[in-house]
């Protein structure tokens, strides 16, 4: 007997190994010409570990604090060995993760995955959308320089503007009325503790309720399947769908190479508290649809003050949006065409907003 | 699995597919690994001044008193014998690298962590110590006292 074979036997007689994969055994995959879609969440998951584990090197050598975040930094580009490109490899996944999250959003909507039994799936997803973003919001103040500095600045005052909490939830994130080191210290904290806490538990319960339900397939090919049952076809999870999956993964490893290699990611000039701020600021491209409109809403809707309406009318389609699945149902077929429209609407606004934030001075 | 049966009918052409898949697999792990264990090298650190230094003023040491000062990265010990000659030491005890002290009442040099002594010429006299302290020179410039390391001869 090998020694693997002989391993598995020992766990089997201890855990009932097989009884413990065999659900993973049985999963299957839909298989239809929409199939590609299902690689985008896996995908992040595997962009989200590529984040934890050049996270974890960076934690070797970064230091928290004014005085010596940026210069520790800026030590790891320069004199550890191979330190450019581990840094520019997490930027890089940071980004590439919340494209693909936001894609992996998006076709969830045109596809109708969300609708029952999944809506916990996609509240679970949906929280873990914000989270990714806490985690670019809080990972991009930690070198320190100039540009993340005055991002943060306004990311945290706009906090601020929250009818009734929002100062004293901004106070909290800054660690005081300013940003200083001491915000540095927390979203330092946020970024290595408290968010990956969160999002491991959240992935975890993402998964699971994935393996429970099973894969969605798309009404449309739903419908067909059901009338003719001789064309449905389903592909064993594993290996077959698994290395494809593991083929999609080492694709985005070698874009993610690629990028990180040919364009390092920059580290800008140290901040300094008390200079003014360059032209050009500007949050991560994921904020920008949310920076722009704020920029242009005027200073005063009718009584109230135009950041305010901006961050309620926000605030309110994010809500509504999270609970998408439960108007799936409602009205006949209305809710369904309200839930087309919100998406189509959504994917336009933002994309629109960003290019409008790039090009705009 | 029945690994014989498959062996046999095998073409040469599978062989050449798994040599590739293999190798590639290979050489992706390397290509990953490799930089990840050059990363956990930490850089060298510049021993900026390690062979000279200024450790104090003349007069700041009294007869059967020390001080610890840094040189280079690590600590040294110098002290004024009872007699008012200076002596100059690694103060990096040589068992398990605590920081040692002059002790004056002993007149000699002790190691709190473990019981280390040693003798003004750094020579180890008693408890677990393996080696004697480097020693090194002390010159009076001026009324500045410089610590500097011995010349290999």
């Amino acid at each position: 007997m090998s020694l693997l074979s002989r391993v598995r036997t020992w766990l089997d007689d201890r855990f009932h190994w097989d009884d413990l994969i065999g659900p993973l055994k049985k999963k299957t995959v839909p298989v239809h010409r929409l199939s590609y879609w299902y690689f985008l969440g896996g995908i992040t998951l595997f962009l989200f570990i590529i984040q934890v584990c050049t996270g974890i090197l960076l934690l070797l050598y970064y230091r928290p604090g004014a005085n010596e975040a940026f210069e520790s930094v800026q030590y790891i580009m320069t004199r550890v060995q191979f330190g450019w490109l581990v840094r520019s490899i997490h930027s890089w996944a940071a980004n590439l993760m919340i494209l693909t999250a936001f894609a992996h959003m998006f076709s969830v909507v045109f596809l109708r995955a969300y609708r029952k039994p999944r809506e916990l799936t996609w509240i679970s997803g949906m929280l873990l959308l914000f989270l990714a973003m806490g985690f670019g919001f809080s990972g991009y103040l930690l070198p320190w320089n100039t540009l993340a500095f005055f991002a943060t600045k306004v990311g945290t005052e706009i906090t601020g503007q929250v009818p009734l909490i929002g100062h004293s939830l901004m106070v909290f994130l800054r660690g005081g009325e300013d940003v200083t080191g001491a915000t540095l210290t927390r979203f330092f904290g946020f970024h290595v503790a408290v968010l990956p806490g969160l999002t491991t538990l959240l992935v975890l319960i993402h998964l699971a309720l994935v393996q429970y339900f099973g894969m969605s397939v798309p009404p449309g090919v739903e419908a067909r399947w059901k009338a003719f049952p001789s064309q449905a076809r389903q592909m064993r999870f594993f290996p077959n769908f698994f290395l494809r999956e593991l083929m999609a993964w080492y694709i985005a490893l070698g874009v993610l190479g690629a990028l990180a290699a040919i364009l390092p990611w920059e580290l800008g000039t140290k901040a300094d508290p008390f200079a003014s701020a360059p032209a050009g600021i500007r949050p991560e491209w994921y904020f920008m649809f949310m920076f722009q409109t704020l920029k242009k809403i005027p200073a005063k809707v009718w009584f109230a003050d135009g950041e305010v309406v901006g961050i309620l009318v926000f605030g309110a389609a994010g809500l509504v949006w999270m609970l998408l699945p439960f108007f799936d149902q409602a009205g006949g077929g209305r809710g369904r065409k309200f839930i087309m429209g919100a998406g189509v609407f959504a994917l336009t606004y933002i994309f629109a907003m960003t290019i409008y934030g790039y090009l705009a001075k | 699995m029945d690994t014989q049966e498959p062996a046999k009918i095998q073409p040469v052409r599978r062989r050449l597919v798994e040599l590739l898949l293999g190798g590639g697999l290979f050489a992706s792990i390397v290509s990953a690994i490799y930089p990840v264990l050059r990363y956990l090298i930490p850089p060298p650190v510049a021993d900026l001044g390690g062979d000279e230094v200024v450790a104090a003023k003349v007069g700041d040491l009294k007869p059967n008193g020390s001080k610890i000062i840094r040189f280079g990265t690590r600590p040294a010990l110098l002290l004024m014998t009872a007699e008012g000659e200076y002596r100059a030491l690694s103060a990096v005890c040589t068992h398990l690298s605590c920081t040692v002290q002059y002790r004056n009442d002993l007149h000699e040099i002790w190691c709190a962590c473990h019981n280390g002594l040693y003798d003004l010429n750094g020579r180890n006299i008693s408890g677990p110590p393996p080696r004697p302290l480097e020693a090194y020179q002390v010159h009076v410039r001026g009324d500045e006292i410089v610590v500097s390391r011995k010349r290999e001869a």
